[in-house]
């Protein structure tokens, strides 16, 4: 019998995720995938997936999934949480064995945002333009997941999960991200003030963005800039003057602004940020 | 096209802003980048005035900065000549066609008439999955965009907005000032591709009744 996960419970957001679509800039689909590629990447290296494998990614818990078919080794990254099978406490970040019947659930993370629930085999929903990265900007992909949804799961590898266990994150609350100063910081009176303030996390932050509160950035001309490429990790300055820095599902063109960009390992830091936690800024030279 | 617009702009720890005079030079960087792909070179995005370069995988952006000093865009009338042509049926009934003709200084007829009298080029992407920006060959119909953008503009809706035109590939908000409407379907995922524009494809309008 083909293996599956049937959702019971999402929390806030649970969306499939993987490496996303990278090349469609052009036609205006952007590269989407795992907000923190860094924990996605873990958690398939830990049940010994392909990199490309299909994982859930949950934002700040509330996941409960129920096993279907057949048994499967599991691992939840990222954010630690709580995680039961069957009521019993396995961890994150642990490799874990779930019997078909078995449900999972996720609690909410003692620290960061966003938890990868992997699976050997990966989910293997139908892939859209090469991949199953729900876009929550161009609605490309699986929509956000329900109660009801059933997810077939990928046949597994050859290989088989080599660790027990795998390192977890340091998400310690000063997060100073490094940021390399320009394109267009001249368009605000004085771009140093990005690393001058201790910013806020906005409640409207999402995958496409998050915005940024504690000051703001005054334009230094009057003239709009015409639309320009934009990429993850790039930090955008509308006219409100308060940032936004760019995360997975960003859009690929923007009119505003530039003024900095965040270096690309720190964005999967700056994506398990949680509305209201502080954050700062420090230049680096770009290389 | 003089090499000395060329600006090579930070973008962060993976990418380079290559800025240019015009989106005629940008088209024209892009095609020549595309036309000599190297492993340094990953996703381009190009717009208005700038290309955004991203280092490919495994490159890094020092690798990527030599790759682009060694690019030379041909000019755009060269790429221009050898790209595909797409034919856009369109009926020319839009709300803001006698707007359009004000703003322009002619007349509804002329509008229509010099929307399909010149050959469009999609010089760049980026609304929506599989809007185009149209540049064309003069600027008799540069027009501002509506002062007061429309909560819907339906699927087809063709418009125009300073130098370019463009087609909304499905019911967005915009604030182009629409001058007819298509049953081109620009976006499609039964269809490889799924856009039936892309940079560089050039466009031309046909004037239909029905």
């Amino acid at each position: 019998m083909s293996r599956s996960l049937r959702v019971h419970a999402t929390g806030p957001l649970a969306l499939v995720q993987d490496l996303g679509r990278p090349g469609l800039s052009e036609v205006g689909v952007g590269r989407s995938g795992a907000a923190d590629r860094c924990s996605f990447g873990q958690v398939n290296r830990a049940l010994a997936n392909e990199d490309a494998a299909a994982a859930v990614e949950v934002t700040f818990g509330g996941l409960e999934v129920e096993v279907v078919g057949d048994g499967v080794w599991c691992c939840v990254t990222g954010a630690p949480c709580p995680v039961a099978v069957d009521g019993r406490e396995v961890g994150s970040h642990t490799v874990f064995f779930a019997e078909a019947g078995a449900r999972i659930v996720l609690g909410t993370p003692t620290a960061g945002l966003r938890s990868y629930l992997g699976v050997r085999g990966g989910v293997a929903v139908p892939e859209v333009l090469g991949s199953r990265a729900g876009d929550v900007l161009s609605g490309l992909g699986p929509a956000p997941l329900a109660e009801g949804d059933v997810l077939p799961l990928g046949a597994p590898g050859e290989r088989f999960p080599l660790v027990d266990s795998v390192a977890v994150p340091d998400l310690a609350e000063h997060v100073v991200l490094r940021a390399v100063r320009g394109p267009r910081d001249t368009w605000v009176r004085d771009a140093d003030q990005l690393v001058a303030t201790t910013w806020s996390v906005s409640e409207r932050s999402n995958r496409v963005g998050m915005r940024l509160g504690g000051a703001e950035l005054e334009p230094s001309r009057d003239e709009q800039l015409p639309s320009e490429g934009a990429w993850r990790g790039a930090v955008q300055v509308p006219p409100s003057g308060e940032p936004v820095l760019f995360l997975a599902d960003h859009p690929v063109t923007g009119g505003y602004p530039v003024v900095a960009v965040v270096v690309d390992a720190d964005v999967d830091r700056a994506a398990q940020l949680r509305p209201g936690d502080p954050v700062r800024f420090r230049w680096v030279e770009a290389p | 096209m003089t090499r000395a617009s060329v600006a090579l702009l930070p973008y962060g720890d993976r990418a380079i802003l290559v800025e240019l005079g015009s989106t005629q030079e940008a088209v024209a960087y892009a095609a020549a980048l595309r036309a000599r792909r190297s492993e340094a070179v990953g996703e381009i995005v190009p717009a208005a005035r700038t290309v955004l370069v991203v280092a490919g995988a495994g490159a890094a952006v020092a690798d990527l900065r030599q790759a682009l000093t060694e690019v030379s865009p041909e000019p755009s009338a060269a790429a221009l000549d050898d790209a595909p042509v797409v034919e856009v049926p369109v009926r020319y009934d839009g709300e803001d066609l006698a707007d359009v003709a004000g703003l322009t200084g002619l007349t509804e007829e002329q509008v229509v008439a010099a929307h399909t009298g010149q050959t469009w080029q999609v010089a760049f992407g980026g609304f929506a999955p599989g809007f185009g920006y149209l540049l064309g060959e003069d600027d008799r119909l540069n027009v501002p965009r509506r002062t007061e953008a429309r909560t819907r503009v339906p699927a087809g809706a063709v418009g125009l907005a300073g130098e370019y035109s463009g087609i909304y590939p499905r019911p967005s908000p915009g604030g182009w000032q629409l001058i007819g409407r298509t049953d081109a379907v620009l976006w499609d995922l039964g269809r490889d591709p799924a856009a039936l524009l892309s940079p560089g494809v050039r466009v031309r309008f046909v004037a239909v009744t029905t």
